[in-house]
């Protein structure tokens, strides 16, 4: 048998990379995963993605592919099976723009706020809660930021249905309750319940330690300084 | 949004990069449409409606539907008017395309960040990422003609208005692109030959003319 025509590059925890995982798995694409350590890379990552040496990167066919949301419109592209982005233009930009959202002001904006301490806390609290309103916003009366369907922004900020829950549970406080973000909560549970994604988050208590401890890091390199 | 029932307005500022990449796609498919010129310290109701989450320019409004973000703008413009395509056919290419593209927002954008606002170590550590970053796009572009191989095409749109900024980025990061990247000097000029690239791109002295009174303004010397 020839050696699996896809690949993928990742770690286990990388939220970048689940998203791959889950746009493969909605194609019903078969592939090897290859995991990969971040503080030791391999001389195939390094092959590979050469540019940024981070992952994911999907390998096809031996061509290697690089930045999650790149490889996402690759995989829809190739297997066109349950596609991920819809067609028409308009709707694409749309999809496009919320997954860009995500991953360059709210993703920083919460990882902010899970590293401050003081009052850059609550200054960070602050930007994330409004970054929270705008996706908010955007769900109103919509299942899934695709529609009826779980799509392109759903993979995208699906990392938020893990994640969020993990900083709430680190830094004991509830940030996205049913009372002020009632469709972000429902698309939360539609998002896992979905078939696919269900069983498919990193193992939690392995998740806690990681983050607990990149957060004491962080306050370790600030005492004294605040 | 009634002026913009049935046509293409583009909301931008005369010497932003990000809006050069929108003016150069269009013109490349040539699509007329209305050019509104922004004044971001006073930023128009119609941007703010456009745009309410990032209140940030270019905005392209067609048919009333605003799209926000240089690439995502390009991409849409590809996707509409199919003549004179941007981004490749096949799968690979345009993610290779894609790659690049982002790779000039991702690096060369933000070194230009930290180079024009830092002064000492900070600055000499983003002048030398700055040269990396170019070098790395020399590298891609090669022995190519453009980007895009044999045709002017969607990584070509992203950096091209970053050409007229290379007097700017030489001059407060004390290096010489054509030194550093003779192959992209010479990509530069061949782009220019494009009436799409000469019509939308503002003359390199100008440019740093507006950057140094930004700098004042902004209290950055």
């Amino acid at each position: 048998m020839a050696e699996a025509e896809v690949k993928l590059l990742g770690t286990w925890s990388s939220p970048f990379v689940l998203r791959i995982k889950w746009a493969l798995k909605l194609k019903g694409v078969e592939y090897d995963f290859i995991e990969e350590d971040l503080q030791n890379k391999s001389p195939l990552l390094l092959k590979y993605n050469p540019v940024h040496k981070k992952v994911p990167v999907l390998v096809h066919d031996g061509k290697s592919i690089a930045e999650s949301y790149v490889i996402l419109e690759y995989i829809d592209e190739t297997w066109k099976e349950n596609p991920i982005l819809p067609e028409d233009p308009y709707q694409r930009a749309m999809a496009r723009f919320w997954s860009k959202f995500g991953d360059e002001k709210f993703l920083p904006s919460m990882w902010k706020f899970f590293i401050s301490q003081g009052e850059k806390r609550e200054e960070a609290l602050v930007s994330a809660s409004e970054n929270l309103k705008i996706l908010e916003g955007e769900l109103k009366g919509k299942k899934f930021f695709n529609g009826e369907t779980l799509g392109f922004a759903d993979i995208s900020l699906g990392w938020i249905v893990d994640t969020v829950s993990l900083l709430e549970e680190i830094m004991e406080l509830k940030m996205i309750d049913e009372q002020r973000y009632p469709s972000l909560s429902a698309w939360m549970k539609n998002f896992s319940d979905f078939p696919g994604i269900k069983d498919s988050f990193p193992p939690q208590e392995r998740m806690l330690t990681k983050y607990r401890t990149l957060r004491e890091a962080y306050f370790a390199t600030t005492r004294g300084t605040n | 949004m009634a002026t913009a029932a049935k046509g293409v307005v583009l909301l931008d500022f005369w010497v932003s990069p990000f809006g050069q990449r929108c003016r150069i796609a269009l013109a490349e498919k040539g699509v007329e449409y209305e050019y509104k010129e922004e004044n971001l310290w006073d930023k128009s109701p119609l941007l703010l409606k456009a745009n309410p989450v990032h209140k940030k320019i270019p905005v392209l409004i067609h048919e009333g539907n605003p799209i926000c973000e240089s690439l995502l703008i390009v991409q849409y413009i590809d996707e509409v008017w199919s003549n004179n395509p941007l981004l490749p056919s096949d799968p690979y290419e345009r993610a290779q395309a894609r790659f690049w593209a982002d790779f000039v927002d991702k690096k060369v954008s933000e070194c230009w960040t930290r180079l024009w606002k830092v002064k000492g170590e900070a600055q000499e550590e983003a002048r030398k990422d700055m040269i990396e970053d170019l070098k790395l796009l020399e590298g891609e572009l090669g022995d190519k003609q453009y980007f895009g191989g044999e045709t002017f095409g969607f990584v070509d749109v992203a950096f091209v208005p970053l050409s007229a900024w290379f007097y700017t980025f030489e001059t407060c990061g004390n290096f010489s692109v054509e030194k550093e990247c003779p192959k992209l000097v010479a990509w530069a000029k061949r782009c220019m030959e494009r009436e799409s690239v000469s019509k939308s791109l503002h003359d390199p002295h100008k440019v740093y003319e507006y950057v140094c009174q930004l700098k004042k303004k902004l209290g950055v010397d």
